[in-house]
């Protein structure tokens, strides 16, 4: 890959991560992408009716409370970040 | 394997409710979304009964709905954020009865995601803009607007995306004519993501953040942000902006932050104000848990404004603010009532409240007050120092209150909801029925029941007085053309007629003109005040002053059927010839000269009513004994002349012609129908032709097994037929359709419409010696409800082979078992603890029960009778232990003797599943399985969620192990034992020495048995992973499921692969083959797949009619039943793909969804039709009917004659 071709790649893949967050790419870390993972299988939860319901079910608690508790988990879904060996 | 998919009962779950003037009349309606369905309510003020104006699948999933108004305006418009990545503005048209799409704007991709707005919708009060949100980041707006030709315009989106941000809710500020501001809660974890210590995360901030569009630059700007309360869950929008006329504000501006246990009035640059959301004084509540608001509602009166604000536990609690001009003197809040909690509240300016539940019932309540003066205690802002803002950080000391019955609103109306069916069960138990009831497990907690689903209109009662004789037939008549009710009742015997009289009473009257010596066979109000009587031996026409003009037949001969309306009377006599009356101007009954020879016995006759402003109606119908029936013409150009003929397969017992909408075959005018009922139950419904007379396209229709009567009625106001055989059928137009639906009543001999004071529009029947005056209630519901309540939610339930029990398991999460709750309570009460018992013994089916943490279950074994419709015995569970499966058991080895073994584990968590252990318990039935003795109790390591009897023995599925267990003294003796499988084993059903297994990630599994080597060996799975809900064998090879997405599909195993695996004795061959993909050595093939929309929870091979096909009926979570039929021929699928391609082209989703992606929303859609789309095709106008059936090669007839015999030979519906 020539630099040039290598620069507008970069340009054109920053562009997309800026526009859709949670787009992956070669350095992605295991903690990034499991996060990722978490936050849009909760976003996507809360965006179904059904499983919502289907959570709030099995949980007993109202639906209300079901949305509230996965978005507030999208925060932080999987624990904090794994500290960097570098630093 | 093709398949037809059809929705029987459509999802009644409510996600979200809107009220507004959506059809521009001064009356309020709501919009309600049903998740995939859009329904139009409309509140009756005067009565309080809610009706459904239209209900349309949208073929796509809703996620938010706003009402909004443009400045000025009268009309409201709905705006729906969905999965579609489009923007959709709904206009409600009340001349044609539809949503029209005004607008669809496309921003992002289709799906539920986190980036792609739809999630959450604002609107500003002022109708200038609307703020459409996702999750995560984007926001959009787009500003609303009006062109010169007073239609509502919409701008391309202003961007006003925060990266990184988790946005909690949305919503409009009203600041009056000013900027446009919304205001979000959002959080922002890009710090959080960095840092490792994990502090960056304790101390996240919640933001509240307001937007301001600029309408002059056009753009959204940031306008301010501060952080709360890290536990806000819902903004809730406070009026504001001033009033054009005067200086006064309409509010203080600004938003209610609703967090956990506080209630916050926040503005930019005001003072904030914070209350405790008050708390029941519940002895088993425990205190540390927080109290969240789940729903909430502003209303505005004249010159004041409240809000109705809901917690999580069904409490209403009435927000109020103090102010003087835009300063907030004080935040109060009081306990208001206590409804089932909501999706959405609604209040509407004639004083109701509907709740929208999120499961169970729907209600609309009326308010009796507005809590005003009462004694209920209320908390200011005031109370607490810098108006509770003290140290924010901290909660505020709890506040109580004590929850009482409806005090300000009582009960309206109740909207009937299925949600959730969590289980069901097809069979014909009741008796006097020849199609099967659905028996469904709804609902949950203390709301849950048992529902028995009949097909059927529900009749309702109002009198039912015996006769002294048997009667032939009934008749009601008015006594003038202007009588608003009827006077009459007139009975016909063998040998005699009897009068009635309608007034404060129903007695017998002499003097009427009417013989009484005679049978009748006809009574008619004729012209302006006279009435009509036709008996065997004449017609008897009694003037207004009582004189009475009989025609008499020629001697020797009879009047064997007679037809009449207001203008004419056509009698047909025993020597087969018809004689026809018309009256003319004078009043007089005038005959017609020449008779007609039928030169057949006339068996039937009818005639339609005359149409408004005509002097006759032009057709008469004749059914001869020869199996004819004819149209002749009435017409004085060609009185008598035979216009047209059909043959029938049987002698015609009745024929009524009668003048219906059905928007399938005319939108704007009635169609003339000439309905045949033949003398072995088959109805034949054709069209008449009203300008050549010819008749087209007939439908055939089993009703019964007796000779059809048919009957013309008024039913709300609209024409209708009462068909009558061994069953009662009622054919009506309902939202312009045309019904064809059993009536669930007695049967009846003969019928007739009944008009009084009391009854305006009720029908009256005869049943033997019983004469009954009813009323059909409910059109359009075709499914009638009973329920049977039940404790806590219901989970599965099983037949048992012998008797007609059901075996029901109940189980709550995060609830005390009645042996926990009492030892508490005891506790509590020997500490000296004062215990209210009135909240105590509070019913819970209104109140719910107190939350108790996670890993807290009550839970019963019911036995429930649906024939009594009663619960014969309940079991409860102790010990924190909860039932998830069961199942009945032959034992072997106790010689076939049942058994009822239940799963259970104690202190189970749901994620990660664990349990201290779980067990199976084995009941011995006693009493004829009116009770249960429980033998022993086998300790197991995990959850069981599936049992199944299998080969005298019971096979279990033991979170991720699959077991055989046989019967031993003590305790379930494990025989053989799988532990391949992946997460946990849902389903279980078994042909021969087969097993299918469900896991609850991983697809479908195929196991066998081999006895000679006491092997349980997987030979077969998916290559796909499914979270399996539901499961049921369609054949030997093919299995049918549904997943937790809302898929349903059809697997099949390759016919080889089963022969060698019966054909392997010991299964080694299996044993010693490789695995493909880290799975089975053999792969099933995907054979249909379509996504339904709604979370599969249960799924039969039944058959619904007698003697019908079987088909595939499944349940939904959301209230959804529907079937998937096997198409019978090639053509058939060839020519309903067609269909529903051009369908696909035509009907465009009203969220913009496409109804093919939608169908293959996560596996492309494979061998199934959509029906519920094919059958819109009866609403399309009518050319694009005819261009559609053109390339179709059929007539508009044909494709609805078809699309409708799919639907009735299957579901009979």
């Amino acid at each position: 890959m020539s630099s040039e071709l290598r620069y507008t790649a970069n340009t054109q893949l920053e562009h997309l991560h800026a526009r859709y967050t949670g787009t992956g790419h070669a350095d992605l870390s295991k903690y990034d992408w499991l996060t990722h993972q978490h936050r849009d299988t909760l976003a996507s939860i809360v965006g179904h009716p059904t499983l919502t319901s289907y959570l709030a079910i099995a949980d007993g608690e109202a639906i209300g409370r079901v949305k509230f508790e996965m978005t507030e988990r999208m925060l932080q879904p999987c624990g904090p970040p794994p500290r960097k060996d570098d630093d | 394997m093709h398949l037809y998919n059809l929705t029987l009962q459509p999802p009644t779950a409510t996600t979200q409710a809107i009220v507004g003037n959506f059809s521009g009349a001064r009356q309020q309606e709501i919009i309600v979304s049903h998740g995939t369905r859009l329904e139009l309510l409309r509140p009756d003020v005067q009565t309080g009964k809610v009706t459904t104006v239209i209900a349309t699948d949208v073929f796509g999933s809703i996620r938010s709905l706003a009402a909004f108004r443009l400045t000025g305006g009268t009309k409201d418009y709905a705006i729906v954020g969905s999965d579609s990545g489009r923007i959709i503005i709904l206009d409600y048209d009340p001349k044609t009865s539809t949503f029209v799409k005004l607008h669809q704007e496309t921003y992002g991709k289709s799906g539920a995601r986190r980036i792609v707005p739809g999630q959450y919708l604002a609107t500003d009060p002022k109708g200038r803009a609307v703020m459409i949100s996702a999750m995560e980041k984007a926001k959009l707006v787009y500003i609303l607007n009006r062109d010169a030709a007073a239609n509502l315009t919409i701008s391309s989106p202003l961007e006003a995306h925060k990266n990184a941000a988790i946005i909690h809710h949305i919503v409009g500020l009203d600041v009056g004519f000013e900027n446009p501001m919304f205001a979000a809660l959002e959080v922002d974890y890009s710090e959080s993501d960095q840092d490792p210590t994990g502090e960056a995360f304790n101390n996240a901030e919640k933001m509240l953040t307001y937007y301001e569009l600029d309408l002059g630059l056009n753009h959204v700007v940031r306008k301010w942000s501060e952080p709360t309360d890290t536990r806000a869950n819902l903004l809730v929008q406070v009026p504001g902006g001033q009033l054009a006329s005067s200086d006064r504000f309409d509010g203080p501006s600004g938003v209610l932050v609703c967090c956990e246990d506080h209630i916050i009035y926040r503005h930019m640059d005001a003072r904030q104000h914070r209350v405790p959301i008050p708390r029941r004084k519940h002895p088993l509540e425990d205190p540390n848990r927080g109290l969240i608001i789940t729903a909430a509602v502003m209303h505005k009166m004249k010159g004041a404004f409240f809000f109705l604000l809901q917690s999580e536990d069904g409490d209403l609690y009435k927000v109020t603010i103090e102010h003087e001009e835009e300063e907030v003197k004080s935040l109060k809040i009081k306990y208001f009532d206590t409804v089932p909690v909501a999706s959405s509240l609604c209040i509407l300016k004639s004083g109701f409240l509907f709740v929208a539940s999120e499961f169970g019932n729907h209600y609309l309540y009326q308010f009796q007050k507005l809590g005003d003066d009462d004694s209920e205690p209320e908390f200011s802002s005031t109370d607490y120092p810098s108006y509770g803002m003290d140290d924010p950080s901290t909660p505020l000391p709890h506040a109580f209150f004590r929850p009482h019955p409806l005090d300000n609103l009582v009960v309206a109306d109740e909207l009937e909801s299925l949600d959730p069916i969590l289980d069901s069960k097809v069979l014909n138990l009741l008796p006097n029925s020849d199609t099967p009831q659905i028996f469904t497990a709804c609902g949950r907690g203390a709301r849950s029941t048992l529902r028995t689903l009949r097909h059927g209109l529900e009749v309702e009662e109002s009198v039912s007085s015996d006769l002294p004789g048997i009667p032939n037939a009934v008749w009601t008549t008015k006594r003038t053309e202007d009588d608003p009710f009827d006077s009459y009742i007139i009975l016909s015997f063998v040998n005699g007629t009897l009068v009635l009289s309608i007034g404060e009473t129903i007695e017998e009257v002499q003097d009427t003109g009417f013989l009484s010596s005679a049978p009748t066979l006809a009574v008619q109000q004729i012209g302006a005040d006279a009435l009509l009587q036709v008996h065997p031996h004449g017609i008897r026409h009694v003037l207004a002053d009582r004189r009475v003009n009989e025609w008499r037949v020629p001697q020797g001969k009879t009047i064997v059927s007679a037809t009449t309306n207001k203008r004419q009377v056509v009698v047909a006599l025993s020597s087969a010839e018809l004689v026809y009356f018309e009256l003319d101007l004078d009043g007089q009954l005038n005959e017609y000269q020449d008779r007609k020879a039928m030169g057949s016995t006339v068996l039937a006759l009818s005639i339609a009513e005359v149409p408004e402003g005509r002097q006759r109606t032009p057709y008469l119908a004749v059914g001869c004994e020869d199996q004819t029936v004819r149209i002749i013409s009435l017409d004085p150009e060609s009185t008598l002349e035979t216009i047209s003929l059909q043959a029938l397969t049987a002698p015609p017992s009745a024929i009524c012609i009668a003048d219906m909408l059905d928007a399938s075959i005319n939108k704007s005018q009635p169609t003339m129908f000439v309905n045949i009922g033949l003398q072995n139950g088959v109805l034949l419904r054709t069209v008449l032709d009203p300008i050549n007379g010819q008749l087209t396209d007939t439908r055939t229709r089993f009703l019964g097994t007796r000779p059809i009567k048919l009957v013309r009625v008024q039913i709300q106001r609209n024409p209708a037929i009462l068909a009558l055989s061994s069953r009662s059928w009622l054919n009506y137009t309902h939202q312009n359709l045309m019904h064809f639906t059993p009536l669930i009543y007695d049967n009846l001999d003969y019928a007739w419409s009944f008009s009084a004071e009391l009854s305006p529009e009720g029908l009256i029947g005869i049943a033997g010696s019983v004469l009954r005056i009813f009323q059909v209630p409910k059109l359009g519901t075709k499914l009638k409800q009973d329920s049977i309540p039940l404790s806590y939610t219901p989970r599965k339930f099983i037949t048992h082979p012998g008797n007609s029990y059901f075996y029901l398991i109940e189980g709550d999460h995060r609830v005390m078992g009645e042996d926990a709750a009492t030892k508490k309570l005891n506790e509590l009460r020997r500490q000296g603890k004062n215990i209210d018992n009135e909240v105590v013994n509070l019913p819970p089916e209104a109140f719910g029960r107190p939350k108790a943490p996670a890993g807290t279950w009550a839970s019963c074994i019911r036995i429930i009778d649906p024939i009594e419709a009663k619960t014969v015995s309940v079991i409860p569970l102790e010990g924190n232990e909860s039932a998830f499966s069961l199942a009945v058991v032959p034992f072997s080895a106790h010689g076939g003797e049942l058994h009822l073994v239940v799963g259970t584990a104690a202190d189970t968590f749901i994620s990660p599943r664990s349990c201290t252990s779980g067990y199976l318990r084995t009941y011995k039935f006693i009493d004829d399985g009116a009770g249960l003795e429980l033998l022993h109790k086998t300790e197991v390591d995990d959850v069981p969620l599936a049992l199944m009897a299998f080969q005298g023995r019971l096979v279990a599925g033991v979170g991720k192990a699959l077991r055989i267990y046989d019967i031993g003294k003590k305790k379930l003796l494990r025989k053989v034992e799988n532990k391949t499988f992946a997460s946990a084993i849902v389903t279980l059903s078994t042909q021969g020495s087969r097993i299918i297994v469900g896991d609850m990630q991983e697809s479908i599994a195929y196991a066998v048995y081999k006895p000679p080597e006491n092997r349980l060996l997987v030979f077969a799975d998916d290559s796909q992973p499914r979270w399996i809900t539901a499961s049921t064998m369609v054949d030997y090879n093919t299995v049918a499921a549904g997943d937790r997405f809302g898929n349903v599909f059809v697997n099949r195993l390759d016919s080889k692969i089963s022969d060698q695996v019966d054909d392997d004795p010991t299964g080694a061959g299996i044993l010693h083959e490789k695995g493909i993909l880290m799975g089975a050595p053999h792969k099933t093939k995907l054979l249909c797949h379509f996504h339904v929309g709604d979370l599969v929870t249960s799924i039969h091979k039944v058959s619904m009619v007698a003697g019908g096909r079987e088909v595939l009926l499944y349940t939904g979570l959301h209230g959804t039943i529907g079937i998937l039929v096997p198409f019978v021929s090639k053509e058939d699928v060839d020519f309903i793909s067609t269909l529903e391609q051009h369908m696909r082209t035509e009907q465009s989703s009203l969220v913009g969804r496409d109804q093919l992606s939608w169908r293959g929303y996560y596996v492309p859609v494979k061998a199934v039709v959509d029906g519920d789309l094919c059958e819109t095709y009866a609403r399309l106008p009518g050319s694009k009917q005819s261009a559609i059936a053109g390339e179709l090669d059929r007539t508009v007839g044909e494709v609805l004659k078809k699309l409708e015999q799919l639907r009735v030979t299957t579901s009979g519906f």
